[in-house]
């Protein structure tokens, strides 16, 4: 029996910035309720990598594919309709809103295909509470603490009813304790049946969260495996640690 | 009627009124091409500057362009404060964008309604020797009106561009736009160095106020012809670059000149945003621009 | 505001206007509340694009001017009567902001706000060159003698402009609350974010310049009328693109009562000092104004007050 299509295929991705090269030919996929790490040293591409896939920037060559459909070409906010959700490094708040009509914006535009029955407010709601950010759900979001911030990032990227997410760096500085809150999240997002591409430094995390690890170095993809295949593999290392 | 002594003749007039318009945008290039404060009231510092140019000359008939020389000093401090307070208003919280372009498009208001209350909308001019005689090289006319901007701009632009390269508050300015923190940690207070470099912009006006003045009548709306102009160059020219501003300037004043001959100098306020447009469009980092 | 409430208001204004109209002859103040209720016009249809949706305009008198030149053109080509007129205002209005926002959609807030000063002064060397509108040199309109029941014809426009701003007034009200008003909110606060929210920044971007256009141009509509004599620097004057900037930044950008708070008080008082002091000091009152709110409370009026009620409650 043949393997089923990828929800995502990113073939021979390449961007350019003027005479430097961010992405160098890069394949990638991810298959529906998949859970991809995405890692590398800084400066690898990886960021560029879900601007291009999010469609925060066009690629130069190659092609994305989100379930079989080509969306290489797509403005990032129709890519949302269709189910792809990104979360920014930098918490990017609407701040004149408070927590809750954060999350209504992304209910109302990217899920409006998807919605249900039932009144926006109480979905907005019960997504603040399975993210634990209910009690500030009336607070003005650019007053919240770092790791609310994360949190609330997190919730307007699951308030698109993704099937893709994608993670970037939502844990970076985080304390330990934190870090397993997000974790947590992901986990749970994941067990619902969205796929999930992981973007983080911290390993423990990566480690236990993904499936299958792809790690870029300088724009090229170096290797592709199980965690444990990608913690023993010397392209790894040296990438990492250097010659 | 298409004749090669027409031509040439705008073609010349256009150089020299683009020397001119490197003094106006120089200010500019540096307030907004260097620091990105959209000092949308430049032009009306301009005007001032020719006024006090008209003040000093028909009182007590000093030469326009030495007035303007020396009132670059008081210029430069009148700068140095209104950054003051631009700072603490704007770019300590961070409204700088938009709060800040209106709190310029205020003040240029404000200088224009005060130069009405007190002057009249009256053309000023001055005067003075050179003005009115002019060289001529076969069919082509040099009038000193236009030659003598022409030539107090091209050395204030060098002076500026050397002062930026080889000095070390010239390279601060430059550095300040580029990397904030490095230059923090160099010891260098980023406020300081904004504020002499918005002075340095202000004290420009009052020279290309003066020559303003040389090279026509002035009233106190006609700041507004020269925003287009100022913000055309900068952008053309490139952001942060001053030998890419001068050419820019040269640029659009021969476009301008040359519209103006053979279309119209009714169509020539146009010229100079119609070249801003086209550059954001095709080309927005500019010819010789940093980004 | 109740939506009973508001609707409650509205009606008794109108109303009151009517009432006026019944028992005040003198010309004078049908004057400078015209000009009251025009500027108000303008601040509301200014802060759809400015407050709303984050973008500011420095040309707004190029779509007021618009508005009025179409009234002069179509009055001289087929003599329409003034309903039509303001249509026409509006539509053509609507036309010039659905192609400013198209020009200048890629252009990041600064580079957009100098784009629209540009469009201005481009607009303006069209029209000061366009011999059918009477170019520089202006075009005189006549009064007309229609003037339905009204006692004089100054009374008839008092009473239009003040059913425009009314409907304007509400059409603002109406998009701030609804999911096309929270989109433009997301823009404004961060259009990279909102994009990826799924809001169709650039579509919604034009919606925007188009209202705010239209309804530019519906407020131009009857200013020939109004002045009688038209031409380029009183149509594309500084001062209404100020008023139309300052009034709402000092009244408040945020709410949609901001633009009709900064206005009512900016008018008030211009019209005041242009009959107790001079008529040239009124125009410097809105920029100092407009500096001194802007330094000193850039969320205007509603921001402070909205800051008093807070500090209250604590």
């Amino acid at each position: 029996m043949s393997a089923p299509l990828p929800l995502l295929q990113v073939s021979g991705l390449t961007k350019r910035f003027g005479g430097f090269v961010a992405l160098d030919n890069v394949d990638l996929h991810v298959g529906a309720g998949e859970r991809l790490g995405l890692i590398g040293p800084n400066g690898s591409g990886k960021t560029t990598m879900i601007n291009c896939i999010s469609g925060a920037l066009f690629n130069d060559m190659g092609g994305i594919r989100f379930d079989g459909q080509d969306i290489t070409r797509m403005l990032p906010h129709r890519r949302a309709r269709l189910g792809v959700a990104r979360s920014f490094q930098i918490p990017k708040p609407f701040r004149s809103m408070t927590v809750l009509e954060n999350l209504r914006v992304p209910l109302e535009y990217a899920a409006r295909a998807r919605a249900g029955q039932r009144h926006i407010i109480d979905e907005a709601m019960e997504l603040l509470e399975s993210i634990g950010l209910k009690h500030c759900a009336q607070h003005n979001s650019a007053g919240l603490t770092q790791v609310d911030m994360r949190k609330l990032e997190l919730a307007r990227a699951l308030a698109v009813k993704p099937r893709l997410l994608v993670s970037d760096e939502a844990m970076a500085g985080l304390s330990s304790a934190e870090v397993d809150e997000i974790l947590e999240i992901l986990l749970a997002l994941n067990k619902r049946g969205v796929a999930v591409i992981m973007i983080e430094h911290i390993m423990r995390a990566v480690m236990r969260f993904s499936q299958r690890i792809v790690v870029l170095d300088a724009g090229h993809k170096i290797a592709e495996g199980t965690p444990d295949e990608i913690v023993s593999n010397p392209d790894v290392e040296r990438a990492y640690l250097g010659e | 009627m298409f004749s090669a002594d027409l031509l040439a003749n705008a073609v010349v007039a256009g150089i020299l009124l683009g020397g001119f318009y490197a003094a106006v945008a120089i200010g500019l290039a540096i307030v907004f091409g260097q620091l990105d404060i959209v000092n949308i009231a430049h032009p009306a510092f301009i005007i001032v500057g020719a006024y006090i140019a008209y003040i000093l000359n028909s009182r007590f008939g000093f030469d326009p362009v030495l007035v303007g020389l020396l009132a670059a000093p008081a210029f430069f401090v009148v700068g140095a404060l209104i950054y003051r307070v631009y700072f603490l208003a704007f770019e300590r919280t961070g409204q700088e964008s938009l709060s800040g372009l209106a709190f310029f498009f205020g003040v240029m208001f404000i200088i224009e309604v005060v130069l009405i209350l007190i002057y009249g909308v009256d053309y000023r001019l001055v005067q003075a020797d050179y003005i009115g005689q002019s060289w001529r090289i076969g069919f082509v006319d040099f009038p000193f009106r236009m030659l003598v901007p022409f030539a107090v701009a091209t050395a204030l632009t060098a002076v500026i561009y050397t002062f930026m390269s080889h000095t070390f508050m010239g390279r601060a300015i430059q550095a300040v736009a580029q990397d904030r923190l490095a230059l923090q940690l160099m010891g260098a207070d980023p406020v300081r160095i904004k504020q002499w470099a918005f002075g340095l912009g202000i004290a420009t006006a009052a020279i290309a106020g003066s020559l303003l003045i040389v090279i026509g009548p002035v009233e106190p709306s006609v700041g507004r012809l020269y925003i287009g102009r100022a913000f055309a160059i900068v952008v053309l020219g490139g952001m942060g670059s001053i030998s890419g501003m001068f050419i820019a300037a040269l640029i659009l004043g021969i476009v301008e000149s040359m519209v103006s001959t053979f279309a119209g100098p009714s169509w020539s306020p146009a010229v100079a945003f119609g070249l801003l447009a086209l550059t954001l469009a095709l080309r927005p980092a500019g010819l010789f621009g940093r980004r | 505001m109740k939506s009973a409430a508001f609707w409650g208001v509205l009606a008794a204004i109108l109303a009151g206007g009517l009432a006026l109209t019944a028992v005040l002859e003198n010309e004078y103040y049908y004057n400078a509340l015209y000009l009251i209720l025009q500027a108000t016009l303008m601040a509301v249809a200014w802060n759809i694009l400015g407050g709303f949706t984050g973008y500011v305009n420095f040309g707004s008198a190029a779509f007021f001017a618009m508005g009025a030149y179409t009234t002069v053109a179509l009055n001289k080509a087929l003599g329409l009567p003034l309903p039509l007129l303001i249509l026409a205002g509006g539509a053509v209005g609507g036309l010039v902001g659905f192609g400013l926002g198209y020009l200048t959609l890629r252009l990041k807030g600064v580079y957009f706000a100098i784009a629209t000063l540009a469009m201005a002064i481009v607009i303006e060397t069209f029209i000061s060159n366009w011999t059918y509108v009477g170019g520089a040199r202006g075009a005189y309109m006549l009064t007309p003698d229609q003037h339905l029941w009204f006692n004089s014809y100054i009374q008839m426009l008092f009473m239009v402009m003040l059913l425009l701003t009314l409907a304007a007034v509400a059409i603002s009200r109406m998009l701030s609350s609804s999911r096309l008003g929270r989109g433009l909110a997301a823009i404004r606060d961060d259009e990279v974010a909102a994009e990826s929210a799924g809001v169709p920044t650039l579509r919604l971007k034009l919606v925007s310049t188009t209202v705010m256009g239209a309804m530019m141009g519906v407020a131009g509509a009857p200013f020939p009328y109004f002045v009688t004599f038209v031409d380029p620097v009183s149509a594309f004057n500084l001062f209404i693109a100020v008023n139309a900037i300052a009034m709402p930044m000092i009244g408040g950008t945020g709410h949609w009562i901001g633009p009709v708070i900064g206005a009512l008080l900016v008018g008030s008082m211009q019209e005041i000092v242009k009959v107790t002091v001079s008529s040239e000091l009124n125009v410097l009152i809105v920029g100092v104004m407009l500096v001194v709110f802007i330094t000193l409370a850039p969320q205007g009026i509603v921001g402070l007050v909205r800051k008093h009620w807070q500090r209250r409650k604590s």
